[in-house]
């Protein structure tokens, strides 16, 4: 066990939880764009809900769900501590500003990742926090009728305080009574502050990533020449251009409708 | 031409360092850096002043010692040279040049510009090495070695030493060089008996002498005067994971 | 004195494995009660200390720079000869033997030839075995080379960094030693002199170069290993640190300087720019393969040139003089480094020298270029022309490389035995600072060869047979001469000290430098050397009259440090002029204008001159003392060399 100990001490030990820690985030950041583009689909929050729904009440989800958090403030702790150490590595610092060709991103990490983290605090406590403590929190009734397919939304008000959600059928009719975080994100986006905070977000996200994912690689010791292109042609484009600009457009498309 | 210079001046490791402006007056665009600061000197000792002190010796790109900070760069402007194989047609009449020494914790000043860089033979002596006694080694021709791999293996043993990826780095990270000392012996079929020993032992004195932690950036291989490559970063780490987590690198004792 | 060379008796083959059988062994249980001092960590000096180290004897390693790794021989380019015969093309033990013999111009030993040309094939096997990255072929087997005009390929080489490989490879061995605790390394530490006690050294005093501490050392045997002396002209392609303070010390405590007038000067550096010029750039011996050396035919053109008022690719082929060519017809652009750099000289000093200085002729690739293509010549040369290029700022594809010869490497240092002992008992000496074994010249690729030779295969038996005789009795320190010895450094460092003139040290270096070059550099004349003479004598007393040394000792202090060695170099000009003067005939790398064959090619006096001039000091500003270790020649025959 010290063994390990000793492995994770290391420089190099450290920055491989920093690289595990960040793709886990990576992959989850795909399922949560996935799930997210449901906000796009006009359906009155329909999928969103039943999506967010899903997601705190599946078990497994569940626990990677904690285990996500646990990644994150691992993540931020690391990069802390690894902070403090390479800044201890240079006491005096130089007098004229650096000129080494690098790429701004990778010398930004750190400011990247506080604009992150506090974005995920403020983030976490306007939804999850909400979706999870906010007793005036409304539901949503979703009538879908099976065969025509329509759905027809309206506010639900359950009858016992602990309601969670219910699905049952009447005839041809399915009803979903589901929390309504839809309503909590039309609202959240209707503010024009907020949607720019969580626009500049997702720019540090784009840069956070651009650097990062392949960053991980190197640092786990997965490079090689055969891969490199194809994990920075994934960085760049998958992690620092789709996901940023899709979780960006949510804030904007909520923004001009509410207009 | 004419320059002015701002040349970090400390006395020694224990005094308290600053900034002097000198002028340099009359430099011809032939001369190297390091023969612009001869001239410099010159000129101090004839006033009676303590000349500039900076490493240098080889003063012809390969035996690492030259090491300035030169405008934001280590080894000045350009790409894949040392300090003594800048010439001072880089500079133009009447630009400040400022000066100074790599700065790192794990390389004090010594005096000027010099700083002390045994950490490095440090790192070195903890494994950087196969272990073989002179006598008794087979014929040179009794191991193949592919031309590839041995030519990677060259690119990486390139290294000179100079520490200036280190003085490049925001961190002060040392990866680059222990990396490419690692690197060179991984690839070599004579290094392989003691190849995951070697790098959990470099690693560690690494860690020891109290060098920042690599972020990737990549300022060392813009830096370095012998273009060796993050690669070299890559390999290392790989190497030393997999000797931390699944090589047997002791016997099993009941 | 009768000089001992100790070379065993009985046939050339035999005499090493014969002599090896014959030195006393050290017990090994014995063997940690012994320390062996080494001063040198360059290919010589670290290849002894480890390999000492590994056979259990405590060394003590010192160098001036701030890492074992940065020793100058890590500057070598071009390549280390070993008969392997690899190539199935005729190579030889022999072969290596009687080229080497040849080419220094039959004034080098036989029997120290013959055992460096034996050992040459296991310092490639040990160096691959420390996972030195020699060039390969597809086929994964080593590659080889030919080179310096030999007639075999047998250089080995990595890149252009053959010394640095190589290095890296002793400092990694050293590194493992000192890992283990058989080694400790001093660095940024000067030896400034050797205790003798007894007759016998048994240790040094160094200077702390940082702090300015003067420590004794004591060992059972002290071996020199700190490199060649050219930087005595000032001008040279050696690093900035070279320098002949270890040797010229120990010189002056009992050991023989040989033939310290035999320098070799080499054909193709990049010329002199100006006064502030610090070093000189070698450009390698490589270039003569497919670049012509040429100079304007006329003083006029020449002129014209040098003023820019034509440009040289103008310059009409009928205007050219291919002047090696037109010499040599049969090896032409590559005849040997001396005759290729005499003739560079006469061209210019007959005022057809090109560049603005008009010191320097051209090599030009423009015939190779047009004949393989630009693609090719950057496939062989392109690090070269790089290297010309951010140097001079002038495209060698475009307009002819201009070069001019420098100062190279020095056969001549401290008179050797066949033990590598010096006539200092227990003082050895090792690689370019012995005199050993290149003669009056030295071939390409063999110096790396034999420093390797001398600290991983020679030195380690030799000095056993010493520490046998001795015993392991520990070395006294409180003998008065530690003190004495040490006080003696700390006296002379007060007087460097106390120099607050007008000159700095390196206007005193220079000064040297350009007397050195023109009168003891590649044509030397009685007359000549005796106006040098009366000038290196004067400027040893201006030296110590006006020279500026800043500062204190207790400090990092590159001003004294210069300064120190700065004054040897001129006590050691002063000899090189002695010895210059005293041999009258030309061989190799010294030539004497008055004795030259009809066609100007150096000429030997075998009758009169086959011998070491071993010089050993008598006493400050007192002549030096001649001693000859005659030159036997058993196995070849001495002939005048022709590149007609
Ligand atoms: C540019 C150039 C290219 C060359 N190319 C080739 C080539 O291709 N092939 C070839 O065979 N040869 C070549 N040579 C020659 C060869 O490199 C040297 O002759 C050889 O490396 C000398 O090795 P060494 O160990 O004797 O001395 P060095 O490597 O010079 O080492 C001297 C050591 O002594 C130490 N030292 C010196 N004085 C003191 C002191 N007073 N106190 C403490 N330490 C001291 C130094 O710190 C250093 O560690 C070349 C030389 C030059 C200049
Ligand atoms: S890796 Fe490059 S920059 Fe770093 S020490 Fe080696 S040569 Fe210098
Ligand atoms: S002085 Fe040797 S590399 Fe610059």
């Amino acid at each position: 066990m010290s063994d390990f100990k000793q492995t994770f001490n290391s420089s190099l030990g450290k920055k491989l939880i920093m690289a595990l820690t960040g793709l886990f985030l990576c992959t989850f950041l795909i399922v949560h764009v996935g799930g997210n583009l449901l906000l796009f689909s006009n359906d009155n929050g329909y999928g969103f809900n039943v999506y967010a729904n899903f997601l705190t009440h599946f078990p497994p989800i569940e626990v990677i769900a904690y285990l996500l958090y646990a990644c994150i403030l691992v993540h931020a702790l690391y990069a802390l501590i690894l902070t403090i150490g390479n800044r201890k590595a240079r006491p005096i610092p130089y007098a004229s500003a650096p000129k080494s060709p690098t790429l701004w991103s990778s010398k930004n990490m750190g400011l990247l990742g506080s604009i992150l983290f506090l974005f995920i605090v403020i983030h976490m406590g306007d939804f999850w926090y909400h979706y999870h403590n906010d007793e005036t929190m409304g539901f949503k009734e979703y009538r879908t009728n099976l065969a025509t397919g329509m759905t027809v939304a309206t506010d639900y008000r359950p009858e016992t305080a602990d309601f969670e959600h219910s699905v049952t059928t009447q005839g041809d009719v399915e009803i979903v009574r589901v929390k309504d975080l839809h309503a909590r994100v039309v609202s959240s986006f209707s503010n024009l502050w907020y949607v720019i905070l969580y626009v500049i977000a997702m720019g540090a996200l784009s840069f956070h990533l651009l650097h990062g994912f392949q960053s991980a690689f190197q640092t786990a010791g997965w490079s090689h020449k055969k891969y490199k292109p194809f994990v920075q042609f994934v960085g760049t484009w998958l992690f620092a251009v789709i996901i940023p600009l899709a979780f960006a457009l949510m804030p904007i498309v909520y923004y001009f409708k509410s207009l | 031409m004419n320059l002015t210079l701002k040349v970090w001046r400390q006395k020694n490791a224990s005094t308290k360092g600053a900034f002097v402006t000198y002028k340099a007056d009359g430099i011809s665009a032939d001369m190297s850096f390091l023969e612009m600061l001869d001239v410099v000197n010159e000129g101090l000792i004839h006033k009676g002043e303590d000349p500039i002190h900076f490493d240098h010796d080889c003063r012809e790109g390969i035996c690492g010692m030259c090491s300035l900070y030169i405008n934001g760069q280590p080894h000045g402007p350009k790409r894949a040279i040392t300090t003594c194989q800048l010439h001072m047609r880089t500079f133009h009449d009447g630009q400040t040049i400022t000066i100074e020494p790599w700065r790192a914790g794990p390389f004090p000043v010594i005096k000027d510009l010099a700083v002390d860089r045994s950490a490095f033979d440090r790192i070195q002596r903890a494994g950087g090495y196969i272990s073989v006694n002179t006598g008794g080694v087979p014929d040179a021709n009794e191991i193949a070695i592919s031309k590839v791999l041995a030519d990677e293996a060259f690119n990486s043993a390139t290294c000179i030493g100079c520490g200036a990826c280190v003085a490049a780095c925001k961190n002060a990270s040392a990866m680059l060089f222990v990396s490419a000392k690692i690197s060179q012996f991984a690839l070599l079929p004579q290094g392989q008996p003691e190849r995951y020993n070697r790098a959990m032992a470099m690693v560690e004195q690494m860690d020891k002498e109290g060098f920042g932690s690599c972020t990737n950036t990549g300022a060392c291989e813009a830096e370095c005067p012998k273009e060796i490559s993050l690669t070299n970063i890559g390999r290392m780490n790989r190497d030393y994971f997999t000797a931390k987590f699944l090589k047997e690198e002791e016997e099993h004792k009941s | 004195m009768i000089l001992d060379a100790k070379i065993p008796a009985g046939p050339l083959a035999e005499k090493w494995s014969k002599h090896k059988f014959n030195l006393k062994l050290v017990n090994p249980a014995n063997k940690r009660k012994y320390n062996v001092i080494v001063v040198g960590t360059g290919l010589a000096g670290a290849s002894a200390a480890a390999s000492l180290a590994e056979l259990g004897y405590n060394v003590t390693a010192f160098c001036f720079q701030d890492s074992p790794r940065r020793a100058h021989s890590i500057a070598a380019q071009g390549g280390i000869n070993a008969a392997k015969n690899y190539r199935n093309d005729g190579d030889s033990v022999y072969r290596l033997f009687y080229d080497t013999i040849k080419g220094g111009d039959y004034r080098a030993r036989e029997g120290n030839v013959y055992r460096l040309a034996e050992v040459s094939v296991n310092i490639i096997d040990q160096c691959v075995a420390q996972g030195v990255p020699f060039a390969r072929e597809y086929g994964g087997l080593l590659d080889n080379r030919s080179f310096g005009g030999a007639q075999v390929s047998r250089t080995f080489y990595a890149r252009g960094q053959t010394g640095q490989q190589l290095l890296l490879g002793a400092y990694s061995a050293l590194n493992r030693q000192i890992h283990e605790g058989k080694v400790k390394m001093y660095t940024r530490t000067e030896m400034l002199d050797v205790v003798v006690v007894d007759g016998k050294a048994q240790g040094i005093v160094t200077r702390n170069l940082v702090t300015g501490a003067i420590e004794t050392h004591a060992g059972h045997a002290v071996l020199l290993a700190t490199g060649g002396y050219g930087n005595v002209f000032y001008l040279s392609t050696n690093a900035m640190g070279c320098n002949v303070t270890a040797a010229w010390r120990a010189h002056k405590r009992g050991a023989f300087f040989a033939n310290p007038c035999y320098t070799q000067i080499h054909p193709t550096c990049i010329p002199v720019t100006g006064d502030h010029q610090s070093k000189l750039t070698l450009m390698s011996e490589s270039l003569r393969n497919d670049g012509r050396v040429w100079a304007p035919k006329t003083v006029e053109l020449a002129q014209k040139l040098r003023k820019g008022e034509l440009k040289v690719t103008d310059l009409k082929e009928e205007d050219r003089d291919y002047f090696l060519e037109r010499k040599y017809p049969s090896f032409g652009n590559l005849v040997p480094r001396d005759v290729a750099s005499r003739n560079a000289k006469e061209v210019v000093d007959e005022g057809k020298g090109v560049g603005a200085s008009g010191v320097a002729v051209y090599l030009d690739f423009a015939e190779s270029i047009a004949r393989l293509g630009e693609d090719t010549v950057r496939a062989k040369y392109g690090n070269l022309f790089d290297m010309y290029y951010q140097i001079t700022d002038e495209d060698p594809y475009k307009v002819p490389m201009r070069i001019y010869p420098a100062v190279h490497y020095t056969m001549g240092g401290l008179w050797v035995d066949y033990n590598l002992m010096t006539t200092l008992p227990g003082l050895y000496c090792l690689g370019e600072a012995n005199f050993s074994d290149h003669g009056a010249n030295r071939l390409g690729a063999s110096a790396l060869m034999q420093g390797l030779a001398d600290g991983y295969f020679v030195v380690p038996y030799t000095v056993g047979d010493y520490l046998a005789t001795i015993g392991p009795k520990p070395i006294d320190t409180t003998h008065p001469a530690f003190a004495q010895t040490k006080k003696d450094v700390e006296d002379r460092i007060q007087q460097l000290i106390a120099l607050k003139g007008t000159k700095t040290v390196d206007e005193y270096h220079r000064e040297l430098g350009h007397i050195m070059w023109e009168y003891c550099g590649m044509a030397r004349s009685a007359e000549g050397l005796n106006k040098a003479k009366g000038l290196i004598a004067q400027l040893k007393v201006d030296f110590w009259k006006n020279a500026i040394v800043l500062g204190e000792n207790e400090e990092f202090n590159s001003s004294l440090e210069k300064a120190g060695r700065v004054a040897d170099f001129i006590e050691l000009g002063a000899l090189m002029i002695e010895d210059a003067l005293n041999r009258t005939e030309s061989c190799g790398g010294h030539f004497r204008v008055e004795s030259q064959t009809e066609e100007g090619e150096a000429l030997r006096d075998d009758e009169h001159f086959a011998y070491v001039a071993a010089w050993e000091y008598t006493g400050e500003d007192k002549p030096e003392v001649l001693n000859k270790e005659p030159l036997v020649f058993e196995n070849v025959k001495l002939t005048q060399r022709s590149y007609k």
